[in-house]
């Protein structure tokens, strides 16, 4: 209990900066919550129409390249590792190991969303966006098509937070550099973390469920 | 929310233990196990999403609160798609003359 | 300057002027006149809808409407009552105001943030309003697929966005209390010594964060499906149909105990303060707000029976569902044990209660007709479900929310209302109520379809009896903006508790200091600790 009630990041109608902590945490883990319901609804939706159609989704995840899916994977479980390590270097008081971390994983979260673009601008070169000019050429299109749907409502949707977290994290940067954040403050780093954390375990999901269905069956078909 | 930091050498285990299973969910995938395949593969989904949860998110040293408002999520969310598909699965089970 | 109101160092009122003031506060008992002053706007809203439609169903030709026109009021009637009333109604204003006061804290966790749910839910409002103002929306609140994101030529997409925005507004209402109360008691205030209102405003604040988010996804879906032609329920290109309604009514089953929880914290704070007793069975009480909480997310198959769910998942919600009848009840028996030998008063909030306990016990019985699988095959989507559920959320939370709104207007207003005008719109109220919808259960029973603005003939007078009903209530929830407003410049000021009631808001002064305390109170009795009387004995639990 190191910090006085008078610490300056201590908001008014908190008695305590531990209190303040407290419900900062209990807060942020609510709306990660919020978030597990959010995408949890295209997880159910993914998973009946699975069900009811195993064959044209598993014909329709074969399009997925699942060497880039991989890489993915990876480079955002390297974010997640810069971004441990930037709440890491927050909580020590080392300023400039916190910028170049967050800088990381910004890098990192971009690169994520690059290979996503060239995924996205190949399903449309071949017709895979659904919607009028949708074309499959594999067995049952009409199934196949809501693969597709869930591929980017899911992916789409995951991409979103991606951006608002590489904003977050680029305020947060901004911040770290002039020196907002010290050993005794460093919540809205530690938070942030949360949150981006979660969005890789969104993906962790993702990736087996979209890229791996019959994997085994590669370029052939039941 | 922990005051305490995790050693970094914890990170880097994690981060290998990730790069790992990741790797490993890939190369089954390739085999043909029938219906273990998406078992295999979510099983490995449910460690990495954990070993996160844990140890980058810091649950482990987090306080009972905290635990139980993680695990409330997941189980609401299991109660979302568990119900659903048990409409989905048993449809038809019974045809129903009309 | 002397005025007749007691020494006042300024209040949350007073302390600041200016739009901007009021604008830009992060004061929750502002905010929480902000939505005061919103939901009323769109109750009255969705009153005008409901007056439309009663006028309609004056005659059994559909000769004051279009069908396409109908469908419209009564889809606006059920999305601007649910969605920009009800949900937010008591939570939003008294919750706001109270949350903080009754647990000793200075403000909510997130006072920012709280502020942040208020503008989202007037953009959220916005939209509805656009869409209410430029055509409307046709396809039922209940905005089933395939009609409505394909074949509905209505504003679905700018109401379904209009939704998912307020929904943000719920989450962050409910996330604010649940951190709230858990972070920021008073020293002393255990969670067994909190009174009731907080119990059902935490157990309605875990169905905000647990549900809303999926009717959030669910929304954007069909405005993908309906925006870009992508299929995700549609089944002429594969969709499910069912699947929408399981996604929807996962939120929408357990959204009507957020309408309703509330309004039983405040039934126990009503019934506590006029018997001068504590809550027969505390414990259990609060407990049965968490069980409705949590049981109330297991039964939205419920609705479903007649849609193509399976016989077995049918099965299983509909067991469900009386099961959940079972800590609603529990608390109707509670709150008749409390008056037992109570200090019973019937000033206006007590009549209220009154009326909430008589009208939502047979509201939730009704509930168990539809729950029976054999029954609802012939009552599903036929007014008899009308006449249920306005028992519930009319008979029940708009009483509750009344009666809070009385019993809490001297601390919010710092004014007494004028209780002779209070209590004939209390039984104006309640008769006009009774008529409206009593002939709506027989209506049901006896066959005649909701949604549809033409009857046979022989249907006439109980639909002549029930618009007869809707006049005399919409002239019973005039009356109180009239006397309130009238409150606000000539009513009695009102001392710090003019109820003699036990709860930490009643400390401070009516209205309370910005800062809610002059000193932070400290805990050292029971809820509901009123002096023993006629052998009642106070146990600290």
């Amino acid at each position: 209990m190191s910090t006085s009630s008078h610490s300056p990041a201590l908001l008014h109608h908190f008695d305590s900066v531990e209190q303040q902590k407290e419900a900062s945490s209990l807060g942020m883990w609510l709306f990660l919550v919020t978030e597990i319901m959010f995408f949890g609804g295209m997880f159910t939706a993914y998973i009946v129409y699975r069900s009811l159609y195993p064959n044209a989704f598993v014909a329709a995840s074969h399009t997925l390249d699942i060497t880039m899916g991989a890489i993915n994977t990876a480079v955002l479980i390297c974010s997640s590792l810069s971004m441990a390590l930037a709440v890491n270097a927050a909580q020590l008081g080392r300023r400039k190991s916190l910028v170049w971390f967050l800088i990381l994983t910004i890098l990192l979260g971009s690169v994520f969303l690059g290979i996503k673009a060239v995924e996205y601008h190949d399903k449309f070169v071949h017709h895979h966006v659904p919607g009028a000019s949708f074309h499959f050429e594999g067995p049952e299109p009409q199934n196949a098509q809501l693969f597709f749907s869930i591929y980017f409502g899911a992916t789409g949707l995951h991409a979103l937070h991606m951006i608002i977290g590489i904003v977050l994290l680029a305020i947060l940067a901004i911040r770290a550099q002039r020196g907002r954040f010290s050993s005794e403050y460093y919540t809205p780093i530690d938070m942030t973390g949360l949150y981006w954390h979660f969005v890789d375990i969104v993906w962790i999901f993702l990736f087996p469920l979209l890229y791996l269905l019959g994997g085994h069956l590669q370029g052939g078909g039941h | 929310m922990s005051g305490h930091a995790e050693s970094r050498k914890v990170y880097y285990a994690i981060f290998g233990a990730l790069l790992a299973l990741t790797y490993l969910t890939v190369a089954v995938a390739r085999i043909d196990l029938g219906r273990l395949n998406t078992i295999v593969a979510l099983t490995i989904a449910v460690t990495k999403a954990v070993l996160v949860v844990l140890f980058f998110m810091h649950v482990r040293h987090s306080n009972r609160l905290t635990k139980l408002v993680v695990v409330g999520g997941f189980v609401w969310l299991a109660l979302l798609i568990g119900l659903t598909m048990l409409d989905v699965t048993s449809r038809n089970w019974l045809t129903i003359p009309g | 300057m002397i005025t007749e109101a007691p020494v006042d160092t300024g209040n949350y009122i007073t302390s600041h002027y200016g739009i901007k003031s009021w604008l830009l506060t992060v004061d929750h008992k502002r905010i929480a006149l902000l939505y005061l002053i919103a939901i009323t706007f769109f109750f009255f809203l969705g009153g005008a809808f409901a007056v439309m439609i009663r006028l309609e169903l004056l005659t059994p030709q559909g000769d004051l409407f279009q069908s396409e026109t109908y469908n419209k009021l009564f889809t606006m009637h059920g999305i601007i009552m649910i969605f920009f009333f009800l949900v937010p109604s008591i939570p939003a204003t008294l919750g706001n105001f109270l949350v903080p006061l009754m647990i000793g804290a200075r403000d909510l966790a997130f006072p920012r943030l709280n502020l942040a749910s208020w503008y989202i839910f007037i953009v959220g409002g916005c939209f509805s309003v656009f869409a209410a103002i430029f055509g409307g929306v046709d396809t039922g609140w209940t905005f089933y697929t395939p009609y409505s994101s394909t074949y509905s030529n209505t504003w679905v997409t700018v109401t379904a966005m209009g939704i998912f925005i307020t929904g943000f507004s719920s989450i962050l209402t409910g996330l604010n209390f649940i951190v709230t109360i858990h972070t920021m008691r008073a020293p002393g205030l255990s969670w067994f010594r909190l009174p009731l209102f907080i119990w059902s405003h935490y157990a309605t604040s875990l169905i905000m964060i647990l549900g809303t988010p999926v009717v959030a996804v669910t929304m954007l879906l069909v405005g993908l499906e309906r925006m870009f032609r992508v299929p995700i329920f549609d089944p002429a290109l594969g969709g499910d149909p069912v699947l929408f309604q399981h996604l929807f009514w996962f939120y929408s089953h357990p959204a009507v105990y957020i309408m309703i929880l509330p309004a039983m914290g405040v039934v126990s704070e009503l019934v506590a303060a006029s018997t001068r007793k504590p809550v027969f069975g505390y414990k259990v009480v609060a407990f049965a707000s968490i069980a409705i909480a949590v049981f109330g997310f297991l039964v939205w198959g419920h609705h479903m029976f007649v849609s193509g769910q399976s016989v077995y998942a049918s099965l299983v919600f509909s067991f469900l569902s009386y099961a959940v009848a079972i800590p609603s009840a529990v608390k109707v028996f509670n709150w008749t044990a409390t008056m037992h030998k109570g200090s019973n008063s019937y000033h206006t909030p007590m009549l209220y209660a009154f009326g909430f306990i008589g009208l939502f016990t047979i509201g939730g019985l009704t509930g168990l007709f539809v729950a029976a699988l054999g029954v609802d095959v012939h009552v599903h989507d036929t007014y008899f479900v009308i006449a249920h559920f306005h028992y519930i959320m009319v008979g029940g939370a708009i009483m509750g929310y009344l009666g809070g709104l009385h019993f809490w207007w001297p601390k919010i207003t710092g004014r007494l209302y004028p209780e002779l005008p209070a209590k004939l719109s209390a039984f104006t109220i309640f008769v006009g109520f009774n008529l409206t919808f009593f002939p709506q259960f027989v209506l049901g029973y006896l066959g005649m379809p909701r949604r549809y603005h033409a009857y046979p003939e022989e249907f006439q007078v109980l639909n002549v009896m029930s618009t007869a009903g809707a006049s005399i209530l919409a002239f019973g929830y005039a009356l109180p903006m009239l006397y309130f407003l009238w409150s606000l410049k000539w009513g009695k000021h009102a001392s710090p508790n003019p109820w003699g009631a036990k709860g930490l808001e009643w400390l401070t002064t009516s209205p309370p200091p910005t800062e809610n305390f002059k000193e932070m109170p400290v805990v050292t009795e029971p809820a509901y600790a009123y002096a023993p009387h006629k052998g009642v004995k106070v146990v600290d639990v």
